[in-house]
């Protein structure tokens, strides 16, 4: 069986949407010499000409913006943003504008644009190129905000994302890039109905993450089954709106629960996922308390030796899921075996 | 020195001079029956206006409502030249432009009372106004907010392949935010057929444009964009008119972006009926010099002049249409609110 690769996934997806609709076109910078996006849009601008494939001066508002627009016209542009950071600039396209126009309008507008944001981090890249703010983007009502961790929904859900009526943000990670799965024929889903779903079965603990996150979950799952503790991992695909149904299902069987997230903790996604179970839960559910691995409160260094202490690694999940079993129980469990 | 040389070429002299241009308008050239119309036009936003800002008074429109009664000419000379196909984009003073464009009266004056016939249902109210069917894509209360997203349609017009062409209308405070300046060199840089208006009203909230930027005439931007403007007199809906023909046109042709800044003056404090004082600002004394600027006044005097119209007929256009306005707002206050069930409705496309 042939392999998709993460960012191959999103190329064909760019593909497949410029190929068959002709509403569909493409606007942000480096796109006509797209280097640092990885292999995820090359020759795009060669395939299917520059008047599709809109190479921009560094504008983020107004090419932000001008997406939205032309979104309001019956388009279904996509939005590339290299780098995350850069898109502080396009907040009020994104959240005044796109997020707004539907429901302060009384349903008559609807921005069906799509927002991609790269988080492209390490590498000594530091404070400024390196962040990871889908968390913003979830706090707004009206936006969509996917975070893919498959190579296969890395391609479908951009798709879907694109198809759908309303504004997505849509942010994958250059670090899962290279992740391979195996292939299967593009499918066009509706946004609508995707949501959370279990990735890995297990009984003692739920770990929950999104994007990168899900890859150290699954990781640090393979980790724990060594040390004879089963973890669930739950990928969460899209973080708003969140249905955390699966989680809840999940956490009800394990009784434990890690939230993991590639950004900081203060009001962020892992804080939202553990209120969105704790408050569905009835008293005496959970196990353990619930735990949160995520970055410390602190902006991205450069030095190599201080990034690699500021990134979470599957160390750290698993010692996180560990912590949530505890001693006693795992010695018990030793005994019964 | 440079900066005393480059502050006197964008000085709006004479066009930001409430004690000229008080003359009746010179209309010659221009069709009589259309000026009527137009007059027409501009008492319906103005009474409409008034009715709204004695509403507010009354404690009845409790939105925040931004009147630009005295700025009617600029709408209505640009409208002319539009068509439903075109794509209008406003922002927090935009009752004129969504009148012009031939918007419903009895829908803006339910909507400004968040009632669920209004424009945008009941959920917008004066701020965010819509009537795509005529053209009017939207208007919004952040100050720049729609500019790049009238760009954006200018770009979906040019994919279109129609000659259909977008307008941003926004204020001299807007110049000030960087979102303009993005719009404005895309824009140029891609040859996108969208007009750029600029209702240069002087003030921006509480500041003169003196306190804001070092010079008054926000064309100048235009210029560094390599755009071509055009700067008239905003209270002469015939100049307005002749100077936005000529830029839809060529935005029309495909010969790129336009921009047009129309020199006026609101009667009105920034939000609110107030005339005596706007914000903490005393405007008095150049207020009663402005009101001498009437653009409605002035195409009634040239028309009266020409013969087109009897020298009473200006009252009576104002008598009908504030019978016509009062109808509408009695129908508006007996029109139902959204249901409650509307505040979860349409978060999402449905």
């Amino acid at each position: 069986m042939s392999r998709l690769a993460y960012g191959d996934g999103i190329r064909h997806a760019f593909e497949h949407l410029l190929e068959r609709y002709a509403n569909v076109f493409v606007i942000g910078q480096g796109l006509w010499s797209p280097w640092y996006v990885g292999n995820s849009m090359t020759d795009l601008d060669k395939r299917f000409g520059r008047e599709r494939v809109i190479d921009t001066p560094v504008s983020e508002l107004a090419c932000t913006g001008a997406a939205v627009g032309a979104s309001l016209c019956g388009y279904r542009p996509i939005v590339v943003h290299p780098r995350v950071d850069f898109m502080l600039y396009c907040m009020d396209a994104v959240v005044n504008q796109a997020a707004k126009w539907s429901h302060m309008l009384g349903g008559q507008a609807h921005p069906a644009v799509t927002i991609r944001g790269i988080v492209n981090r390490g590498g000594e890249q530091g404070a400024q190129h390196s962040q990871a703010l889908h968390a913003w983007f979830a706090h707004v009502p009206g936006l969509r905000v996917v975070l893919p961790y498959s190579p296969r929904d890395a391609r479908d859900l951009l798709v879907a994302s694109v198809l759908c009526d309303d504004p997505v943000v849509y942010v994958d990670d250059r670090w899962l890039y290279g992740l391979e799965e195996d292939a299967a024929p593009i499918a066009e889903r509706d946004l609508r109905e995707i949501g959370p779903r279990v990735v890995r079965d297990g009984a003692d603990v739920t770990l929950v993450g999104a994007s990168y996150s899900t890859h150290l979950c699954l990781q640090a799952a393979e980790m724990l089954a060594r040390s004879g503790v089963s973890a669930e991992v739950v990928d969460l695909r899209v973080i708003a709106p969140l249905d955390p149904s699966a989680v809840v299902a999940s956490v009800r069987k394990t009784r434990r629960l890690v939230a993991v997230d590639g950004s900081w903790s203060t009001c962020g996604l892992a804080g939202e996922v553990i209120a969105s179970v704790v408050e569905r839960l009835e008293p005496g559910v959970l196990a353990a308390a619930p735990a949160r691995v995520t970055l410390p409160a602190a902006s991205a260094p450069t030095s190599k030796p201080l990034e690699d202490a500021y990134y979470p690694t599957v160390d750290d999940v698993a010692a996180a899921a560990l912590g949530r079993v505890g001693a006693r129980a795992l010695a018990a469990r030793g005994r019964q075996r | 020195m440079a900066s005393e040389i480059l502050r006197a070429r964008y000085r709006l002299a004479e066009l930001a001079d409430p004690s000229r241009f008080r003359e009746p308008l010179d209309i010659r050239g221009a069709d009589p029956q259309r000026l009527l119309a137009q007059l027409r036009q501009m008492v319906l936003i103005r009474v409409a206006e008034e009715k709204i800002g004695d509403m507010v008074t009354a404690g009845a429109v409790r939105c925040p409502a931004h009147l630009g009664i005295g700025q009617e000419a600029v709408a209505v000379g640009i409208s002319e030249h539009l068509r439903p196909t075109d794509r209008v984009f406003g922002a927090h003073r935009s009752h004129s432009h969504y009148f012009a464009l031939g918007g419903d009266l009895d829908a803006i004056l339910a909507e400004v009372l968040g009632k669920v016939t209004g424009c945008s249902r009941g959920m917008g109210g004066s701020m965010h106004l819509f009537d795509q069917p005529r053209g009017f894509y939207g208007s919004v209360p952040i100050v720049a907010g729609t500019v790049p997203l009238a760009v954006g349609a200018a770009l979906a017009a040019k994919m279109d392949g129609n000659g259909d062409i977008a307008v941003a209308y926004f204020g001299d405070g807007a110049a000030e935010e960087g979102a303009v300046h993005e719009s404005l060199n895309l824009a140029s840089l891609f040859g996108w057929p969208v007009l750029f208006v600029v209702e240069n009203n002087l003030f921006s909230s509480h500041l003169h444009v003196s306190l804001r930027q070092p010079a008054e005439s926000v064309a100048r931007f235009a210029q560094a964009h390599c755009i071509d403007a055009e700067v008239v007199d905003g209270n002469d809906v015939v100049a307005v008119s002749r100077a936005a023909k000529r830029l839809v046109d060529a935005a029309r042709a495909g010969k790129g972006p336009g921009f047009l800044e129309a020199v006026t003056y609101r009667w009105r404090g920034h939000v609110g009926p107030r005339e005596d004082i706007d914000v903490g600002v005393n405007r008095s004394v150049d207020l009663a010099s402005w009101k001498k600027r009437d653009p409605v006044r002035r195409l009634a005097d040239a028309l009266v002049a020409a013969g087109a119209m009897r020298p009473d007929e200006l009252d009576g256009v104002y008598g009908e249409t504030r019978e016509r306005v009062e109808a509408a707002w009695r129908r508006a206050e007996a029109a139902p609110y959204p249901a409650d069930a509307e505040l979860l409705r349409c978060v999402y496309a449905e």
